[in-house]
């Protein structure tokens, strides 16, 4: 009887297992594979086809577009487009993980407010910010009036139209994107680790480090994916604080899609952006399964 | 077991969008339009420029015709071609686009025949309108502006060193490098080394647009930066003294400072025009005629040139607006004869692939 | 306790280095004439402008109800999916499937799904919008809330389930609580994200009725007036009374 009963309540509860499996994965996972999976098809198709005469597609199969993208040309813009966000996102780490600290140390009530000013700016419109910047930093602009003015300057410094700007830029663009992972990480590590780490006697330092760090790294990796994918995918930034002297992969796939009017070309560029991306994004998942041990939730 | 699954997936999916993307969209209703067809029943949604034709036209058309007008904006050409040409109703009736992509479109059959009897107003256009290239005979798209390019630049700046040639904008003075800027627009970005190396705007040889690539490169090291829209207030501000420009938006520098001056360089330049076009799969078309009609009406017309600073090829619109004008704007009096002295800019077909290389090429070094 | 001491620093520098162009915007929107990068003199009219401009208005709206609906639903799939994999199917290929759309190239998912919706016959309007934004921000809301989750301590869960309580039961007062912190995070990000997305609302929206970043990129084309950037204070202004009022009315629990 008893064996008969255990039997049944482990069929309940491997029905109820499956039941659950379903309600949290279906949903996401249908909604992804129609809105996502089906376009990145069409995607896919497009880098096997031609460009029309006059742009657009024309049914007629081709690995051209492939080779082409081979050319050391666009590997170029490739390599300059990751060193460029890739010191975009270090930068947004050495500021951002502070200032995630620095929240968490708040009291409760103001954490959620500082979190809303970290991110109010990013609710107006970017466009008008990265002009803010220009007003701010040309050669006519207030920075540096207001440094002639003041005797500190005898000309005017260029500070635009040149890599350092466009860093400036993507940093100005996406490092609330670090910030809220980070602390997303750091504000639910449990104090009472931390305070366990200094009664056994390890430094304030060392319990930040042997802690605090390795407990925040998955939202640093988060934080770096955040701010590394769409610095690489930004035109705006390049064309306006740039002056369009150096391009990135953001501009090489607009310009593809847009002014060459060559969807397959800039089709097969998107999907090896995304490629490369989801690269680094298993390595990242690498990373957290080894720094923080085997067992995990 | 999964991966095998999505393979099976992707193959399908594969075959799906071949198909689906073969098909031509043959949503265009065929036939004569209906002269007498009643409009107040029909409904029109306008792509255009912002702040680019008067903003009580949407009110007036409907009180004259009662069809309800929508207008919706774009920023560039590039998108609103992606927009027209990505399949499907775009829900755009009219569209403002520039010549060669009325081309491009026509091109891909997606715009319509233009039915001239529904557009009296036609006789309005100078008979030099009817003479571009892009569309000889304005068969599928009408004028709305016209122009060409040049070097706009702060004549109190350059005293004694104005420039005549395409060579001093590519290739400037010690004391104006690093105040130069050029168009970043691909085709206006080739105009200035084609015209010094006198080839044509439009030409599709790789030979020709590999020395117009090195010239472009050397000139890069003495820009300020490229840009398409703030390059006059540039000009303003001092920061630059010396811009490619459009000859209409040297006008608003030249409205906010006295001294900046136009000149089309010696070796010539080009003729660029924005044109209207009807979407094929528009179900409005007589209303969309009716609206072109309504645009190339001299009054309107007028407008643009007393606002937008541009000129148009309207006879009488011209004649209206341009004597109050032309002292103080005078690239405005470059009569049509002149203007068609400039290349028209038409669709590069297949080479505009080699014009986006070149052009990336370029912002690489 | 450990307070926040001398992190100050790095936090203020940073408000301050966030809220610098924010100042240089709002004080150029007082500018006489609308050159975008030199000030004239001062004036208010822009904004009697702004205020009569029906497309400004409309675009405002249309941005707000983009982004609310985007959001709820960003946060719903998103959490969903991030405790999915975490606690029935830990795979790092449903992983990444959950992070394309944040990592795709926005133009080319952009005409991918303008592919799309012409395929379906789907017309074009803020529901298409409103889908596409929900499809990226759920991206986002899945990586931090499982983020979160990797460092959980199951064992409350576990404790829960072995005392009998229903998995629903498990889900709403133990799960659900312990990440919101993540939850509010990933909704804050998604609403930013969804309010200034352009390049992919501009393809996936109808032409009758434009989000504000549609709006405005039309109105830069001679660069930055004054008018534009009167609106971009009135949206902060905006933004920061109801962020006010969300304070005042929302309790904040100290349960973090």
């Amino acid at each position: 009887m008893k064996d008969l009963e255990s039997n049944k309540e482990r069929d309940a509860i491997q029905r109820r297992a499956l039941l659950s499996r379903l309600i949290f994965l279906v949903p996401g996972v249908t909604y992804i594979v129609v809105l996502m999976l089906i376009p990145l098809g069409f995607i896919f198709v497009y880098t096997f086809l031609s460009r029309g005469t006059y742009g657009g597609i024309e049914t007629v199969f081709t690995l051209s577009n492939y080779t082409r993208a081979l050319d050391p040309l666009y590997l170029k813009v490739l390599l300059d487009s990751i060193l460029i966000a890739t010191i975009t996102t270090l930068l947004a780490f050495a500021i951002g993980f502070p200032v995630a600290y620095a929240i968490t140390k708040l009291p409760a009530h103001r954490q959620n407010l500082m979190l809303v000013l970290i991110v109010l700016p990013f609710w107006t419109n970017f466009l008008i910010r990265t002009y803010a910047w220009i007003v701010l930093l040309n050669t006519q602009g207030f920075l540096n009036q207001g440094l002639m003015k003041l005797g500190v300057l005898s000309q005017p410094i260029s500070l635009l139209y040149k890599p350092s700007a466009v860093v400036l830029g993507l940093l100005y663009a996406y490092l609330p994107l670090m910030i809220l992972p980070i602390y997303s990480a750091l504000v639910r590590i449990d104090p009472a680790m931390r305070e366990a780490a200094v009664d056994l006697g390890a430094s304030p330092s060392e319990a930040f480090r042997q802690v605090t760090l390795p407990l925040a790294i998955p939202g640093v990796l988060i934080g770096g994916i955040f701010v590394f994918v769409p610095s690489l995918g930004n035109f705006i930034v390049p064309e306006l604080l740039g002056g369009g002297k150096m391009i990135m992969v953001g501009n090489l796939i607009r310009d593809q899609f847009l002014k060459a009017r060559d969807w397959p070309f800039g089709s097969v560029l998107a999907l090896s952006m995304v490629l490369m991306l989801l690269l680094l994004f298993f390595i990242q998942a690498r990373i957290n399964k080894r720094i923080l041990g085997v067992n995990h939730a | 077991m999964k991966v095998s699954r999505a393979a099976i997936a992707t193959a399908a999916l594969a075959a799906a969008v071949l198909v689906l993307t073969s098909c031509s969209s043959s949503n265009s209703t065929s036939g004569k339009l209906d002269p007498k067809a009643d409009l107040s029943k029909q409904v029109l949604t306008i792509s255009n420029w912002a702040a680019y034709m008067p903003d009580d036209i949407p009110a007036k058309f409907k009180a004259k015709f009662g069809t309800k007008v929508t207008v919706t904006t774009h920023a560039t050409n590039e998108e609103i071609m992606a927009k027209l040409t990505a399949g499907g109703d775009s829900g755009i009736d009219v569209a403002f686009v520039s010549g060669q992509f009325a081309q491009a479109l026509a091109a891909q059959g997606l715009i319509e025949t233009l039915d001239k009897s529904l557009i009296p107003n036609v006789a309005n256009l100078y008979p030099e309108a009817a003479n571009l290239a892009y569309d000889k005979g304005n068969v599928y798209s009408m004028p709305y502006s016209w122009g060409t390019t040049g070097i706009c630049y702060r004549s109190d700046l350059m005293k004694g060193s104005e420039p005549t040639s395409w060579m001093d904008l590519l290739a400037p003075k010690p004391q104006f490098k690093g105040k130069v800027t050029m168009l970043a627009t691909e085709r206006w970005l080739m105009l200035p080394a084609q015209k010094a190396l006198g080839y044509s705007i439009n030409t599709q040889s790789a030979t020709e647009m590999a020395k117009v690539k090195d010239l472009l490169i050397k000139a890069k090291s003495n820009l300020l930066a490229y840009d398409d829209t703030t390059f006059y207030d540039r000009l303003v501000s001092g920061e630059a003294v010396m811009v490619e420009a459009w000859d209409g938006w040297c006008n608003y520098g030249i409205a906010k400072n006295k001294n900046i001056k136009f000149v089309i360089p010696k070796e010539g330049s080009d003729l660029w025009a924005d044109t209207m076009v009807v979407l094929k799969t528009s179900k409005n078309k007589e209303a969309a005629h009716a609206f072109i009609n309504y645009i190339l009406d001299k009054d309107v017309q007028s407008w643009v040139i007393d606002n937008i600073l541009y000129k148009v090829p309207n006879k009488p619109a011209m004649e209206k607006s341009l004597p109050a004008l032309v002292a103080q704007y005078p690239n405005m009096g470059i009569t049509p004869a002149e203007l068609l002295k400039g290349e028209s800019i038409v669709d590069l077909g297949k080479a505009s692939a080699l014009y986006t290389q070149i052009a990336t090429e370029v912002s690489t070094k | 306790m450990h307070k926040i001491g001398w992190l100050r620093a790095p936090l203020y520098a940073t408000l301050a280095f966030l809220y610098l162009p924010i100042a240089v915007l709002m004080f150029m929107s007082f500018n006489a004439s609308d050159a975008p990068f030199t000030w004239t003199g001062f004036s208010t009219k822009w904004y009697s402008v702004l205020l009569h401009s029906p497309l400004v208005i409309e675009g405002f709206k249309n941005t707000l109800i983009v982004a609310v609906i985007a959001t709820v639903m960003a946060v719903i799939l998103g959490t969903l999916l991030a405790i999915g994999i975490a606690r029935y199917q830990k795979s790092s290929i449903l992983e990444a499937i959950a992070l394309t759309p944040a990592i795709f190239p926005d133009l080319a998912l952009a005409i991918g799904l303008l592919a799309l919706f012409a395929t379906f016959k789907l017309s074009l309007g803020l529901h298409s919008v409103i889908l596409s934004h929900a499809l990226f921000c759920s991206a986002f809301v899945t990586a931090i809330v499982r983020g979160r989750l990797a460092q959980i301590d199951s064992s409350l869960e576990e404790a829960a389930q072995d005392l009998g309580d229903s998995q629903v039961g498990i889900f709403f007062r133990i799960t659900l609580p312990s990440l919101k912190p993540a939850i509010i995070a990933g909704a804050l990000l998604s609403f930013t994200l969804s309010l200034d997305e352009f390049v992919i609302a501009f393809f996936t929206d109808g032409p009758s009725t434009p989000t504000l970043p549609i709006v405005i990129y039309s109105m830069v084309r001679f660069g930055v007036s004054p008018e534009i950037n009167a609106l971009a204070t009135l949206v902060l202004l905006v933004s920061i009374v109801i962020v006010i009022i969300a304070q005042r009315n929302v309790k904040v629990q100290d349960s973090l």
